[in-house]
């Protein structure tokens, strides 16, 4: 993977810009010690390690915006990071750039039940706003599996998803406004406590910009008003197939459950071994759908969901009869990175999303691919949105080994797009996808994309190196060419 | 010279507009024209009309996914959805009477290019959160593409939310692709009867609070509830607010009784079964209480998007100074206000109770002599301002497409 060529001058005022950022952001807030700038070199994507120039935890949005027209005045590039759980190298740092680390913005500064919204900082943690607001029976319905450890910066940043996103919507779907410092240190405000921002949809655009569009120094989120009730059935399939025709025939039928997840065989064996969830040994697949609502709702809901399986060939079906068993249904699931992390040196998580019809042909494609790269994978999937999740099990220290996973890796996102899906669902396009835009995208479509980023960063300092395989200057992508000819179609009438 | 240029195809939207930028002329973009009396008024001597580009191209109703052109007329996606049971979960709504134009004369590409949403937009989001992919020429006369037709896809910068509500000023798109939703198999709506302003808004935000997912939350002073088509509501003699249920049966029966006790205690409660349901929620969803004024009155309509629980005050405030009439939707937080002439459709009024209630306005009829001299979308502050028009200059660098449709020089 090649990062922009560090700038040797930059690198070379490395004792100046501490200095300055010392007197932005006093005492512990900079970070030059060498051994302390390790914490830092890498994100949930470990394969790439590069320690920061130099790293700066600033605690209030002037001192952001201080320090970014800093770095904007000497031309320093800037990698904005929360809890660094990215799985596409979207906080790598970079050799001559200073590392922004949010985690000192924790507080939640204000929750307005009435408005069912909670105003907080970017570096509290997404579980962190749903521990604020359930005393009051609230929640925040993104559920990233990271969500001990992640920011609702970084998820705003990725718009993460999670396996409550098929009913609730992702991050983009849940926040209502945004505070956001531009390089040059300007600070604007998106939306509010309203719905809709006007103008330009800026939130829209800001959510999934992967830190290179400004850094959020604020955010409004929705929150919702937890369900009365919630029940899970667990499903077993002895072959694939099935299991995709039953969740295919689940949305058909007009129900949208508030999660439904699928495991394959691997998976499964794997999720078990490590938590011992009581999930079946001897099928193929295995779907866990929620359902939630009052009572009545999901009592009603379970039968449908239930009734389709059984019709779609379902071998085993269990319901949960108590809260601890939905729980226990998904443990499993929950655990499913670290479980397989548990059967394999290491393992690498890819995040395709397709068209769910395409499940049983995509599947087999990856079984073949298995075959032909030598190594194992386990398949999760966010079955309801038709987010895949196949892990690839690899061992760092074998030869090659990881080479054959990332181009395994590739392989399957190809495929993904090639079946009409996308190269990533929640994780995002980092530094991991970045070489494979073009696989999605013409030139004319990314050209579009990077003119939108020069009107946030016109000299390129944010993030660069992450989402675009070739990076060009704002100058020349502003460039027209245009050739005079005939008004088109001059037949048609006109008045 | 002036003209009407409709394309038949993307690559003849793509010619004409690689035209117009050659020509340095700028053009008015068009789908079908039901909102073309929608933000500021505009002079150029081209229209680019894409109601040629019409049809629905791919609908795939187990994967709730849609692609049409821009110019395909929402009625005929809508009966195409209903023959599957679906549906444009975010309701878009049919401003047509409201702007003195026919019924159902919308197209889709209007709906997403205004962000269009309906009383659902509490429960379901507005046209933005249902958009998933988008064809388009920027006003350089480059053809390009954003997102897919998939609903979980963070791969590269969601353009699509650029588009929607960007009113034709950054792009003629070309294709869209959109999320569908089943119907819901039933539908019920409480009514609270005689509540004043203020006890309505927070009856409303006392049941969003609640966990019956409530779809729709409308509150329809006494004069506006008299002129409703539906018996119940107009003659109930006072004021009517509205709360709405839908889900399978046996649940919408059990929020619906939890949601009458909640009611019940402030004043007298009635329940509208699936007809008068939906002919109510199509009145707040087109806000038909002020369609009359839309020929031959004077009269400006405001729309306000705004803090829900300083929704009543906001709206007090502002007839307290001019004399108008509001409807109340989304708990509270969108209000409809219609006031009395002015020449400045009482734009400083409007604005300053919207600043204190937290909120934008946007003044969605008024004659055009108005509309050209007070601003019809919310003024932004300088650097949100200024980066709006960078944006714009990234995909409009030479003002062809819409300029100053939504603001000066933009
Ligand atoms: C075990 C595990 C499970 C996971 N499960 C899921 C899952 O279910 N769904 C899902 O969507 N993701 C998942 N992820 C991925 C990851 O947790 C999310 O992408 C998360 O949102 C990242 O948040 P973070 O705070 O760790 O951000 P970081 O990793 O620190 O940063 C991520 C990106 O956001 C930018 N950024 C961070 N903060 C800001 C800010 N304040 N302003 C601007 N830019 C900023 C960074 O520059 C970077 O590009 C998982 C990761 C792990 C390790």
């Amino acid at each position: 993977m090649q990062m922009p060529e560090p700038d040797q001058a930059v690198i070379g005022r490395r004792r100046e810009l501490i200095q300055a950022l010392q007197r932005i952001v006093a005492g512990e807030g900079v970070i030059y010690d060498e051994a302390a700038l390790k914490a830092f070199e890498c994100d949930g994507l470990t394969a790439y390690r590069q320690p920061p120039m130099i790293a700066v935890l600033p605690e209030t949005t002037e001192e952001v915006s201080a320090v970014l027209r800093l770095c904007h005045e000497e031309g320093v590039k800037v990698v904005p990071r929360g809890a660094g759980t990215s799985l596409s190298g979207g906080a790598l740092p970079l050799a001559d750039g200073v590392l922004l680390g949010m985690g000192k913005f924790n507080r939640v500064l204000e929750i307005d039940y009435e408005n069912r919204c909670a105003v907080v900082q970017p570096g509290v943690t997404n579980l962190g706003i749903t521990h604020a607001v359930q005393d009051e029976g609230f929640y925040y319905a993104p559920d990233p599996s990271s969500q001990i450890a992640c920011t609702i910066g970084g998820n705003v940043a990725e718009n993460s998803g999670g396996v409550h996103c098929l009913k609730y919507g992702l991050t983009t779907n849940n926040i209502l406004g945004l505070e956001c410092v531009l390089i040059t240190g300007e600070v604007i405000r998106i939306g509010g406590k309203h719905l809709d921002s006007e103008g330009y949809d800026m939130m829209g655009l800001l959510t999934g910009s992967e830190g290179l569009l400004g850094v959020v120094t604020e955010v409004t989120v929705r929150i919702l008003k937890k369900p009365e009730t919630a029940r899970a059935l667990l499903v077993g399939f002895q072959d694939l197939e099935k299991a995709g025709d039953c969740v295919a025939k689940v949305i058909a039928a007009g129900v949208i459950p508030a999660g439904m997840e699928m495991m394959d065989r691997p998976a499964i064996h794997a999720a078990e071994a490590f938590c011992q969830a009581g999930y079946p040994m001897d099928v193929e697949a295995l779907l866990i759908v929620e359902l939630d609502g009052p009572a009545a709702e999901v009592d009603h809901l379970i039968d449908v969901v239930r009734g389709i399986s059984e019709s779609c060939g379902a071998v085993s079906v269990r319901v949960s009869e108590s809260e601890e068993e939905r729980l226990s249904f998904w443990a499993g699931r929950k655990a499913a990175f670290p479980a397989v992390g548990r059967i394999s040196p290491d393992y690498y998580c890819m995040d395709g999303t397709i068209p769910r019809h395409k499940l049983p042909h995509v599947l087999t494609r990856i079984s073949e691919l298995s075959e032909h790269y030598g190594l194992r994978v386990a398949n999760v999937f966010h079955a309801g949105d038709g987010n895949l999740h196949p892990l690839i099990l690899y061992d760092a220290n074998q030869p090659n080994e990881l080479e054959r996973a990332e181009d395994f890796g590739s392989d399957i996102l190809k495929l993904c797009v090639e079946v009409g899906g996308v190269l990533t669902g929640e994780h995002g396009v980092g530094v991991e996808k970045r070489d494979l835009m073009g696989e999605m995208f013409s030139k004319a479509d990314l050209d579009q994309q990077q003119r939108v980023k020069c009107a946030f960063d016109p000299d390129g300092l944010l993030n660069p190196g992450k989402v675009f395989p070739t990076l060009h200057r704002c100058a020349e992508l502003g460039r027209m060419h245009i050739s005079r000819g005939q008004m088109p179609f001059p037949d048609l009438p006109r008045f | 010279m002036s003209g009407l240029l409709k394309p038949a195809d993307a690559e003849q939207a793509r010619e004409a507009i690689a035209w117009a930028v050659a020509e340095e002329t700028p053009v008015e973009i068009r789908g079908r024209g039901s909102k073309a009396s929608l933000g500021r008024p505009q002079q150029t001597d081209y229209q680019i009309d894409l109601s040629g580009l019409s049809g629905i191209s791919l609908y795939e109703p187990d994967e709730l996914v849609m692609s049409a052109g821009p110019g395909t007329p929402l009625a005929e996606i809508e009966a195409a959805l209903a023959e599957h049971n679906q549906e444009l979960a975010f309701e878009p709504a049919d401003y047509g009477p409201l702007l003195g134009v026919a019924a159902e004369a919308g197209s889709i590409g209007g709906v997403f290019a205004c962000n269009l949403a309906g009383p659902r937009r509490i429960k379901a989001g507005a046209a933005r959160d249902h958009f998933l992919g988008v064809h388009g020429v920027s006003g350089r006369g480059e053809a390009f593409k954003s997102g897919g037709r998939v609903v979980k896809n963070v791969t590269g910068y969601d353009l699509c939310k650029l588009m929607t509500g960007s009113y034709g000023t950054l792009a003629a798109m070309t294709d869209l692709t959109f999320k569908v939703l089943p119907l819901p198999e039933k539908t019920r709506t409480v009514l609270a009867l005689g509540l004043q302003d203020e006890a309505a808004v927070a009856l409303m935000c006392e049941a969003a609070g609640s966990p019956h997912e409530v779809s729709g939350l409308a509150h329809l002073p006494g004069p506006v509830a008299a002129r409703s088509g539906v018996s119940y509501v107009a003659g109930a003699g006072t004021s009517v607010t509205a709360i709405r249920v839908e889900g399978p049966g046996p649940s919408v029966e059990y929020r619906c009784d939890a949601l009458k006790q909640m009611a019940s205690g402030k004043g007298a409660v009635e329940e509208l079964h699936s007809h008068n349901s939906a002919a109510l929620w199509r009145e707040i969803r087109d806000v038909t209480a002020f369609a009359a004024d839309a020929v031959g009155s004077e009269r400006p309509l405001w729309r306000l998007s705004v803090t829900p629980t300083n929704g009543a005050e906001a709206a007090k405030k502002i007839q307290d100074q001019a004399e108008g009439e509001a409807v109340f939707d989304w708990a509270g937080g969108l209000i409809w206000l219609s006031l009395a002439a002015a020449d400045d459709a009482h734009a400083d009024l409007v604005r300053g109770a919207v600043a204190a209630a937290g909120g934008h306005a946007t003044l969605v009829r008024a004659a055009d002599a108005v509309r050209a001299a007070v601003s019809v979308f919310q003024p932004q502050p300088a650097a949100l301002a200024a980066l709006s028009a960078r944006v714009k200059d990234s995909f409009d660098p030479r003002r062809i497409l819409n300029p100053g449709r939504m603001y000066p020089g933009v």
